[in-house]
This record gives C-alpha cells, structure tokens and sequence, in this order.
C-alpha cells in the first residue's frame, strides 16, 4: 500500500496521466457536445480510429502536423454528418447508426492503410509532435514538469475544457444546443431549426473525437497500429455519463480513470508477483464502473436523449 | 349562419392584423383543415371552439409554421407569411402558448424565454440585459415569476406564465392559446383571463382553442367553430346561446344522461391510511383514507400530477402500498397484483387508453379476453388458447357495445379513440365488476362518445357496482359523481357534503390550500 502511495508522489506518474487523459478529453467533450444535443454518438470508437489513421497518413504523406490534426478533424466531421443525416434528419435508430458508423469507420481505416501501404509489414514511423515546454512556467517545480512540459495536443486538450464550457453555456448557440437536447419542440417554437442545430453538434463533437484518436498517432506514439483505440471511445462514453454532461465534471472524470491507468502500470511492477497483472489492467474500468454507478443515479440526463425530433409530425 | 363581421358600435378596433385564406391540410387520408377562412382585428379576443379533432390544434399550428397547409395562405398585416416558418410567424408578431407547454425542465425560465432571441453566432449570451427585460415584462403585465429558478421546479399555472412571457418578450402582437385552461384550477383560470383582458386593452389580439364553452362564453368576443376540418360559422359572443353553440359544435343534440338518486350499499373498496413510495413526492400518497359503496360514484378531482397515478395503480394492483391496508369487498387484499384484483371484481379503465388499456398490434378479439386468458371458455385443455371461443366472445361483445370494427380479428390500434375506450369498457365492464376504477374515461373523446361512456358508467352504478372516478373535468365530477375528493400531494381531502358542488371550494382545495 505504501508503494502505491509513493506512485503518486513521482512526477513520472503525473505527467503519464496528463498524456493519458488527453485523447480522453478530446473524446469525452465531443461524445458530451453529441448527447447535450440530443443525440448519442456510438460511432465515437470508430470516429477515434479513422481520426487516428488519417492524421497519421497525412504526415506519412508529407503533410505537416498541424495540417493533420485539421485533416483528421475534417474526417470527423463527415463521420459526424453521415450520423446526423441519419439520426437527425431521418430520425432512425441512434444506436444503430452509431454502432454501424464506428463498424464502417474502423474497417475503412484499415482498409485505406492497407491500400495505400500495401508492402508493409512493420507499421511505419513519423515524427510526431515533440515536448514543447513552457517558457519560464515548466521551471516551476513539480507543477512545470507535470503541466508545463507537455506536448501541443495536450495543452490544446486542456483548453478545450473551458472552450466547450462557455459555448454551452455563455452563447446563444450553447442554449440552443442544450435545450435541443432537453426539448426540441421548444427549440423549434423559438423559430430556431432544430435539425441545423443538433447537427452542428454532432459534426463538431466527432471532430473533437476524431482529434482524440490522432492524438494517438501524432503524439502519444509515431505509428498508426490496428486495434490502437482499443476502447477508448466507450469509456468517453461512461465518461460522459459519469460527468453528467458537465464539461468540467468531464475534466474530473477523465482525469480520474487517466490517473487509475497510469498508476495501474506502476502498480503492476510493484505488486506483480503476488496479484495477477490482468487484476490491474482491468482495475480503472472496474472503478469507473464503480464510481458511475455512486455518481449517476440523481444525475438529470439529457430529457430529449435517443429521441428523434420531424419537423411537420403530427405533435 | 355565416361569417358575422363585427358590428358597428367597435369599427374603431376593427383593423384586421391576421386573415386566413383557404387553408387546408390534409394527412394522409385525413383532412384535418378543409378551406378555413378567418380573420383576427387588433384588440380582440377570437375563439375557436371544437371538439377534439375538429382541427383547431392543426389550424394554430399552421398559423405558427409547425405545419404547412396544402392550400391557402396566411396574412398578417396584409403580409402573407412564408409557410412552415415559425422563425417568420415569431418575427411577424406571432406567440403561441402550446397546449403541452414547449419549455425545458433543466434550464431556467430566463435561457428558455431569451433562446432564439439573439442571433445563433453571436459570441455572448446578453442575459443580464435579458433578465432586466424579464423583470420589466412581469411587472408590466402582472405575471410573476422568478428569472432564474429551474422551469421543472414551477406550478403548471407558473409555466403557462413563462409561455405567455415568452412570447411578449418576442414583442408578440398575437397571442395564440391552445386549450389554455385544461390544466388549470377554476383560480388560475380566472387570473389567465384577468391577463388576457388586460393584454388586449394594451392592443394586442388573441386566439383562444377550447372545446369549453362556458369559459369560451366568458373571454371572447367572436366564436368560429369548427367540425371535422369545416369552418361551421362565426358568432358574437354576446349573441351566442350555449345550447346552440353546443349542437353547432357536435353537429346534433348530444344529451349527457343525468343520473338518479341511488341509496349507497356495502362498502366495495376500503383504504386506511394507504401510503405508497418511490414516484415523485407529490405523486407518492399520504396516509389515504377511502371508501366506496355499492351504487355510488366517488370523484377525485386534482391537478395532473398530484397522485391519481399511484391512487389508480394502487387499486389497479400495479402497484403495492409501502404501509396501511386495502380492503376489496371487505376482504383485505394481501397479494398486490392486477390478477388478485381482477379476480376479486375490479374494473379497470386505465387512464392512457393506447399505452396501458390495450396492445394496439393485437388484435380486437386478443384484447377482449386478455382479462380472462385463464379461464374457460378461452382455454382448452391444459394451456391451449381457443381463438374460435375467443372470437365468438368478441363478435357478440362488439355487437352489444357497438364497437365499430371491422371484426373480431381486426388490428386494435386501427380503431379510433371512442372506439377504443368502448373496448376497454367492454372488457371491464362484461365482468360485472364490483368496482370500477375509470381514469379520465372521457379524455380525448368526442361528445357522443363521452355520453356513451357517462352512460355506461351509470349503467353500472345502477345495477350496484361502486366507481372511482378520476377525472381533471370539473364539469364531468359535478355531473357524475355522488361525492368528491380532492387530490393534491399525494393527500385526499373528501369535500364536505354541503360543499360539493361549489367549484371556487374545489378549486381551492385543489390548489392545496385549506378548505373553509
């Protein structure tokens, strides 16, 4: 126990979390951007996948970093809109729109990497983004390290947070997203087009996770791997609900299951003899589990979540 | 009797702000609006009076751009407005207070009054400046209500406050209501009137739907009916006769049977200090006590929301009490679920007749004897159901209460609501129940339907069964029923014999606040 103790005291473990949790923050506010629209985003695991790939393949091409993470917010964003043509404008199921999308998204990835690479055996390498520290501000001690001597991405991550806080809740769009999520009829008797209005939503937040997953492959490592979000979106998904729909709650959350999956590595090297590793590979998702079911029961979902919303329909 | 044009003694309000022209709408085979001609003048009060169906809900939301109608066009000012635009309608001066009121529980009143106000794009949300404006709105126009208090923490007649501000924080010229009163108690109907009268002396105009005609009578000016999709007439209310607004309404004489004077027997349904858990706190009951007698009709009246659900499940055996006791034909009830129940001689009539009365994708004869899938004659041998039994029960039920269906194997939710509830009532009732439980039997029904129902239920009283009628009708209760409680809270107060048929006490008492 006081090994575990003595992890949390390393700087190695906090600036591992912050890695960590970056592609989760991504994820996590687009998934939140989606359903306080209304409308919940399966495909975020495929989104994440096809966001990593094209990111990866545009540097690989030639491109420059900056370019991809656009491009592989681009390719997000037509994700998002083959979804909400779907569950918006034609109202069909969100949950199987969303787990066909991620179906799609993740085999076309591997099916584009293997067109275009077809010769390859050993997964190709890029530079990706390098530590960029802080001036002045990573010589603070502990604090610069941790928080200051990260990469671009994650800075960006970490900016997101209150990016998307004001939007809902400071702009007149954020209120109408919200409230398209709570109660589209309402939306519509203020002469606002709901359908214009979650779709926005949806593009935007599948971009966000599409740059969560080229934070993968641009940042965290230097290659695209099959497999390589492996569940990373659906645990945005149990973020989201843990968080309540509340982007700093968001924050918190991602942090927390971050921090467990870093420490759960450390905890392994230290404990490894007497427990079995897999006990700690699935510890994070066994206390996310844990804590959603403490955290979410009075939680006020989203009213108008999973319901589709015709212009015209009968009322 | 055609369209009356105001007459001279008001020319100087007779500027007309909204004409329609020809509107029709039709679904699928359905037409829902057959060429509607009306016209609406500054500072005046237009209801549009129908029974359910007749069109009016369509019509208003034609004018509002949630519809667009197949034929004709709306003016406004003598500017035609771009149909199936509500963003037009609103900016034309247009507010709607819907029926189901279109706000959302999770925000306050202020987000959901000041959305859509401001452009989409606009970096920042003004809302202090929105809030003054708010502020002073309601004390403009007397309609209190707190900016930021969470809209799900309001009264219904608080959340038809924020609808009304809504829309003159819109700067609305026309305010359309939408059966306004349905869930209001006698009080707040009173106060929405006082608000109406003084909105329309500061110039504006409204619409008002019901299918009330003595409030009708009270608040306009002109009536225009409406049935099935038509234009009927249009009359001063000053000139209008209820009686004959009434036969206008149905398109012939629909006369409600009266009851007669029965002497109450045994009790059939005891509760003492029935208390349930786990809906909300004001749907959960609170130490209930009731009884029932053979012959007689009980009525609770009470704001949705106040309990009749859990009251109803209770009885329905639904649900089971957290704490006090049942007793069903002076037994005391010990297993709580519906097939104890049904045995013992309870009839049910659910309130939400498509999501609990039937299964709409069944068919007619399937949901006749759902009640009785385990006796003879429907089974045969151990397990096996007999259909042709089943529908042979069916076909002489369809018969004798003229249930209009193409047969017994017909598909359920093809029938219309009167239809539907004539079902119900004949599974419930072909048992010769002891007691029967009706939910709003009436609700959503026209009124020839709403006779039979009324006329079924007396049939019943008479040969000796014992009702609990839950109702948000003032008027069906003081017609029906022989006493009246009052729910609110999840507690019951009985209205005290002298009082029974005093609707301001009622009201009151509905309201939650003590009786005299």
């Amino acid at each position: 126990m006081a090994d575990i103790f003595e992890i949390l005291t390393t700087l190695g473990f906090w600036a591992a979390t912050l890695r960590i949790v970056s592609p989760l923050i991504f994820g996590t506010l687009g998934e939140l951007l989606c359903e306080r629209a209304g409308v919940l985003n399966l495909g975020i695991e495929g989104i994440m996948t096809i966001g990593a790939m094209a990111g990866w393949m545009w540097v690989f091409q030639g491109g420059d970093l900056w370019t991809a993470v656009l491009f592989a917010a681009f390719v997000g964003g037509i994700f998002g809109l083959l979804h909400a043509s779907f569950t918006v404008y034609l109202g069909v199921s969100q949950h199987v729109t969303g787990i066909g999308i991620t179906l799609l998204a993740v085999a076309l990835s591997s099916y584009i990497f293997r067109m275009m690479l077809p010769e390859v055996t050993t997964p190709p390498k890029i530079v990706p983004f390098q530590i960029y520290e802080v001036p002045l501000l990573h010589e603070i001690p502990f604090v610069g390290p941790v928080l200051f001597s990260q990469t671009p991405l994650t800075y960006l991550a970490l900016l997101l947070v209150p990016v998307v806080w004001y939007l809902l809740y400071r702009t007149p769009m954020g209120l109408a997203i919200r409230m398209a999520g709570e109660n589209p009829v309402a939306v519509e008797a203020q002469g606002i087009d709901v359908l214009m209005v979650r779709t926005a939503a949806v593009v935007a937040g599948s971009a966000m996770m599409a740059i969560g997953g080229a934070f993968l492959t641009l940042s965290a490592f230097d290659a695209f791997y099959f497999g390589m979000i492996n569940g990373r979106g659906w645990i945005c998904i149990a973020l989201v609900i843990f968080a309540s729909w509340r982007p700093g709650k968001a924050l918190i959350a991602a942090l927390l299951f971050a921090g467990l999956d870093a420490l759960q590595v450390r905890a392994q090297q230290v404990g490894g003899a007497v427990i079995p590793y897999q006990f700690f590979l699935a510890l994070p998702y066994l206390l996310t589990i844990a804590a959603m079911v403490v955290m979410s029961r009075r939680t006020a979902y989203p009213k108008a979540l999973l319901k589709p919303f015709r212009r015209g329909d009968r009322i | 009797m055609n369209q009356n044009l105001p007459t001279e003694d008001n020319s100087a309000t007779l500027e007309e702000i909204l004409k329609l022209d020809g509107i029709t709408k039709r679904f699928g085979n359905l037409t829902a609006n057959d060429g509607i001609s009306l016209s609406l003048a500054v500072g005046e009060i237009l209801a549009v009076l129908g029974e359910n169906g007749a069109g009016k809900t369509t019509l208003m939301n034609i004018i509002f751009g949630h519809y667009v109608a197949d034929e004709g066009s709306v003016e406004v000012r003598g500017q035609s407005l771009p149909p199936g635009s509500s963003e037009a309608a609103i900016k034309a001066g247009i507010g709607m207070v819907h029926q189901h009121f279109t706000l959302a529980e999770n925000l306050t009143v202020l987000e959901n009054i000041i959305l859509g106000r401001e452009p989409l794009f606009s970096i920042r949300q003004k809302l202090s400046a929105g809030r003054r404006k708010l502020r002073a709105l309601s004390e403009q126009f007397g309609l209190d209500v707190q900016p930021d208090t969470l809209v799900g923490d309001l009264t219904v007649g608080q959340r038809q406050r924020v609808e009304i501000l809504k829309a003159l924080y819109a700067d609305a010229q026309i305010l359309i209501l939408d059966e306004p009163t349905a869930v209001l108690t006698p009080q707040e109907t009173e106060n929405l009137f006082a608000t109406l009268r003084s909105l329309v002396k500061k110039g504006m105009s409204a619409i008002i739907i019901s299918h009330k005609l003595n409030e009708i009578l009270r608040i306009s000016d002109r009536i225009a009916l409406l049935r099935r999709g038509k234009l009927i007439g249009v009359v001063d209310a000053k000139d209008a006769d209820r009686d004959q607004l009434a036969e206008m309404m149905v398109g012939r004489k629909v006369t409600r049977p009266k009851t007669q004077s029965l002497k109450a027997g045994a009790a059939v349904l005891k509760l003492e200090n029935v208390s349930t858990s786990g809906a909300s706190s004001s749907e959960d009951l609170k130490n209930v006590n009731l009884s029932i007698h053979a012959h007689e009709i009980c009525g609770v009246a009470g704001v949705a929301g106040n309990g009749q659900n859990s009251l109803a499940d209770l009885i329905c055996g639904i649900r089971a009490p957290s704490s006090g006791s049942i007793e069903l034909m002076g037994k005391k009830l010990t297993r709580f679920d519906c097939r104890t129940v049904v045995k013992a001689g309870v009839g049910r009539i659910p309130e939400d007749r498509h999501a609990k009365g039937i299964i709409g994708e069944m068919a007619v004869w399937e949901n006749l004897v759902s009640e009785d899938l385990r006796q003879p004659p429907f089974i045969r041998g151990a397990f096996l159901l007999d259909k042709s039994a089943g529908c042979d029960h069916a076909a002489s039920t369809i018969e004798r209460y003229d249930i209009r269906c193409p047969g017994p194997q017909a598909e359920t939710r093809l029938l219309s609501g009167g239809n539907l509830q004539k079902l119900i009532l004949a599974r419930g009732l072909s048992r010769q129940p002891r007691l029967i439980i009706a939910s709003q039997p009436s609700r959503g029904l026209d009124e020839g339907a709403i006779a039979y129902v009324h006329g079924q239920l007396l049939e019943a009283r008479k040969h000796g069964a014992g009702i609990l009628l839950i109702s948000e009708d003032l008027d069906e209760l003081l017609s029906l029923a022989d006493r009246i409680a009052v729910i609110f809270r999840g507690q019951l107060r009985e209205i005290p014999a002298e009082a029974s048929h005093d609707i301001r006490q009622i009201g009151l008492m509905m309201s939650g606040q003590e009786a005299v």
